[in-house]
């Protein structure tokens, strides 16, 4: 990493509120400490309990009151917080970044429960654009529907829509897995990278169009393939992990798992070339 | 008469074709994948090589399944076995007093291990960051 430097003369740009550090030295390598102790939960953040639960009506909040609530429970150690009255909110539930069993008893808006990095959602109702965008780690569960953009640019963890969802789902992928019981719309794994993507009923249009990588298990009807999306077999592999994230997700247990069709990047796309970083610099 | 010296630059193999458009394995015409990576993204985890760290983390955060490391594998960086660390954007490596195994699905289990334990140690990069621009 480099090493930041804090310049002692105020510039002009600082003056202005901006930034002057100067970037020195090379990159640094990191080496694992063997020694480290075990911690379950990243710096800053709480070490809550399951077990304490709490109520939140946030009728009369708006998100950034909500979400600064969320989070002052969660410092008294609260593990299960029940959200009422969401009425279709945006952006609630974000930057959760340790454990927590959150549970909304209603509908969220645009944006709901982004950038979270850990803690199991559900969602007894539909969500709007973009649900879970950014999600690092953890569980959502939405028990009705989702709109578009369901899950984009998804990073890791376990995504999973009982309804249908809208167009562009899992866009940008980069991890993770998302599971949908009904149908998606248009472009379904839109330009994703990687992870796994499972819609057990039909799918739209452009189905994994410029995809780099990752997988697309469908289980119904096809409306198109996008561009340099193919059709790959499916293995015994695909079948096992089909099976135990299906279970994980409480859907699809009478689905024939042998009839799905998966869909992966015909690789005619990738147009960079194979050498690493470092015969890059060399090669300068 | 003194032989004239190389041109370094030319004794670089120059890699021919790009990706996509190499002939595949076997194996990676049935996985759909290339070559480009460090390890083998598609490879599924044995659940039955769980470390007791994992199997307590996994126990901790309520999940059914190993969650986001299930993405987590040994790569290499300057020829030395390294884990991806996503939060840091960065390659960590691992030390030469840590053996590993030949198993790859043993290796990925410690590479999990490690990484989980690096992530939430207050000695992790983003720790000074998150002092120096937390804003809520």
């Amino acid at each position: 990493m480099a090493n930041l430097k804090t310049t002692a003369k105020k510039t002009k740009a600082q003056s202005m509120g901006l930034h002057t550090e100067v970037l020195t030295g090379k990159t640094q390598q990191k080496f694992f400490n063997p020694d480290e102790a075990e911690n379950f939960f990243y710096w800053g953040t709480h070490n809550v309990d399951f077990n304490k639960r709490t109520e939140l009506d946030v009728m009369d909040m708006d998100c950034r009151q909500a979400n600064n609530k969320i989070d002052e429970l969660m410092s008294e150690g609260y593990g299960t917080i029940v959200i009422k009255n969401p009425q279709g909110k945006h952006s609630l539930g974000v930057g959760i970044l340790n454990k927590l069993n959150l549970i909304f008893e209603g509908s969220l808006g645009y944006f709901g429960v982004g950038s979270i990095d850990g803690p199991i959602v559900t969602v007894n109702g539909r969500v709007g654009w973009s649900c879970a965008e950014n999600m690092m780690a953890g569980k959502v569960v939405i028990e009705k529907n989702a709109g578009s953009c369901f899950g984009a640019a998804i990073r890791g963890g376990d995504l999973i829509c009982k309804g249908s969802v809208g167009a562009r789902t899992g866009i940008d992928q980069k991890g993770g897995s998302i599971i949908v019981g009904g149908d998606a719309g248009a472009f379904t794994g839109f330009m994703m990278q990687r992870g796994r993507i499972v819609i057990l009923g039909d799918v739209g249009i452009n189905l994994g169009d410029s995809m780099y990588d990752g997988t697309i298990y469908v289980g119904g009807k096809i409306g198109s393939f996008g561009s340099d999306a193919v059709e790959s077999p499916m293995t015994k592999n695909d079948i096992e992990w089909l099976t135990r994230k299906l279970k994980v997700a409480e859907i699809g247990s009478n689905v024939d798992l042998s009839k799905m069709t998966k869909v992966v990047a015909g690789k005619k796309l990738w147009n960079y070339d194979a050498l690493e970083p470092t015969e890059r610099k060399g090669a300068i | 008469m003194a032989k004239k010296k190389k041109n370094k630059m030319k004794s670089i193999k120059k890699t021919k074709g790009q990706l996509g458009k190499k002939k595949e394995t076997a194996r990676e015409k049935m996985i759909g994948q290339t070559i480009g990576y460090r390890y083998d993204v598609n490879l599924l985890p044995d659940y039955k090589k769980l470390t007791p760290f994992l199997k307590k983390y996994i126990e901790h955060m309520g999940w059914d399944d190993l969650n986001w490391l299930e993405d987590v594998h040994m790569g290499y960086e300057e020829d030395r076995p390294a884990v991806f660390d996503r939060n840091a954007n960065g390659w960590v490596t691992i030390p030469k007093k840590i053996k590993l195994p030949d198993n790859q699905q043993d290796r990925d289990m410690i590479a999990r291990e490690l990484l989980v334990k690096f992530q939430m140690s207050p000695n992790h990069p983003l720790v000074d960051l998150k002092k120096a621009y937390l804003k809520f």
